[in-house]
């Protein structure tokens, strides 16, 4: 019952949120539009669908990350962490409180995206939910990288940090609006050190079904999903002890 | 038995000793105030209290459960109304009312039980189904006693609760702190000698982390001869006793 009620809280506090609302599901929803009504409009495959999607699908879930951290850090400057850390509350409900409220969200985000998707042509089959299904998981490094940021930053700075920086890093390394080959160099090997163009290309792998091609991806992810996690939890234990 | 009893309580921040071999007991059902100039030491030995920060050293023991070993214990026990006003803004003040209910492990029943209960006494019912966020500063604070008093502490934390508030929000609030008397132990901690002389059964007043004086308003203003609280805090600070 104490975990459900702070759960509950949070995710009132996210959800009542209109511009989380508007950033969550509406952003997403208006770039595939976007981006389609480009590709219908040139003679080259710039925007398809199939790769698209995904890419916008795991996009999303950067914004997870800033209300996340926006919403902890929050709580830790206006002392209503304080008299929370005052009740029977322990650790592992306060982490698991901040965390679990994500994944539902996250569902329906990549719900409403490939909805979407399908209504502008992305053939419907078992696939579609398999990628929905899969955004779950991968939503977990980004509410991981939320605590990390909440439990470190102060709002302003996780809106500068999570709102701006990692939105588009997210954006411009995830080989979402193109192909990072064209751009090659250390852009490439810098992306592909990082997680996001293994989550897209994870998603990709799903969508298509080809299942040889999505472990190296999944190992990529699963490995910076377990060391922010850890690292997440270091930092918002430290910052309760430090009260 | 005391409600709270400190023995060499110390709260040391790298060089600086915020709490020093703090020796304090409050009664049951008293309203014990803490004084001092800022940085006296007040806030960071409620905080202790509360098991928000663990000491450097010595103990505490509230209702005879210790802050050390047993902080699962006091948290059982107490209550907190932080300084700044802490309510979750986008819930309504029923939600908050409910949500202390919750993480105190009430059944859904209880909590709203609890809230209406809370509501009533303390005048929130026509406010409860607006956003806390919007709520004035003398609600707000309002708010935040009753959600202190959800989890039926048997000890209740005050830290600066009419801070900032006007001077009808302030009487409407002292008279609410009042109607708590006698029925929880409760520790403010304030900058008021106003408040203070009106509320307090003891004060205690802290300098550089010790506990200068304590005794209640009339014991401290006959040991300094003054007649104001003000100025008997002024000559206990100041070292200018009788």
């Amino acid at each position: 019952m104490k975990l459900l009620a702070f759960c509950t809280r949070n995710a009132k506090e996210i959800l009542r949120d209109p511009l989380a609302v508007a950033f969550s599901a509406g952003f997403p929803i208006a770039l595939l539009l976007l981006l389609t009504a480009i590709q219908s409009n040139v003679p080259v495959a710039l925007f398809e669908i199939e790769r698209l999607a995904p890419g916008i699908a795991i996009f999303g879930l950067s914004f997870l990350t800033l209300f996340c951290a926006t919403l902890l850090a929050r709580d830790r400057e206006s002392s209503l962490l304080q008299r929370l850390y005052a009740t029977p509350l322990t650790a592992v409900d306060f982490i698991a409180g901040y965390a679990l409220p994500i994944l539902p969200i996250a569902a329906a985000q990549s719900g409403a995206c490939y909805l979407t998707a399908v209504l502008l042509g992305l053939p419907l089959s078992q696939r579609v939910l398999y990628a929905v299904a899969i955004d779950v998981p991968i939503s977990v490094l980004y509410l991981a990288l939320g605590l990390l940021c909440g439990s470190v930053f102060t709002v302003k700075q996780v809106g500068g940090i999570c709102g701006a920086l990692l939105t588009n890093l997210s954006a411009w390394l995830s080989g979402t609006w193109f192909d990072l080959e064209l751009a090659g160099g250390a852009f490439e090997r810098i992306a592909y050190a990082l997680p996001f163009i293994h989550a897209v290309e994870l998603e990709r792998a799903v969508l298509s079904g080809n299942l040889q091609g999505m472990f190296t991806h999944f190992i990529w992810v699963a490995a910076y999903t377990v060391v922010i996690a850890v690292l997440a939890i270091y930092a918002f234990l430290r910052q309760m002890r430090k009260r | 038995m005391d409600a709270i009893r400190t023995e060499q309580l110390t709260k040391i921040y790298g060089r600086t000793t915020a709490v020093d071999h703090l020796n304090l007991t409050v009664k049951q059902g008293e309203l014990f105030s803490l004084l001092g100039v800022n940085g006296a030491g007040k806030t960071t030995t409620v905080k202790m209290l509360a098991c928000l920060s663990a000491p450097s050293g010595g103990d505490a023991f509230l209702n005879g459960r210790s802050i050390v070993s047993d902080t699962a214990g006091v948290k059982a026990v107490i209550g907190i109304s932080p300084q700044e006003t802490a309510v979750a803004p986008n819930l309504t003040a029923r939600e908050n009312l409910e949500l202390m209910g919750g993480v105190h492990g009430f059944s859904r029943a209880r909590q709203k039980e609890k809230a209406e209960e809370l509501a009533g006494r303390f005048g929130l019912d026509g406010i409860l189904r607006k956003r806390a966020g919007t709520l004035s500063g003398g609600w707000q604070r309002r708010l935040s006693i009753a959600m202190a008093l959800i989890g039926e502490p048997q000890i209740l934390f005050l830290d600066e609760p009419a801070l900032g508030l006007d001077v009808l929000a302030r009487h409407n609030l002292w008279e609410i702190i009042r109607s708590l008397k006698g029925k929880i132990t409760i520790v403010l901690t304030t900058h008021s000698m106003e408040e203070a002389d009106a509320l307090s059964d003891r004060v205690g007043i802290m300098q550089e982390g010790k506990l200068l004086a304590v005794g209640s308003v009339a014991a401290l203003k006959e040991r300094t001869g003054t007649e104001r609280f003000e100025d008997t805090f002024l000559a206990l600070v100041k070292g200018e006793e009788r």
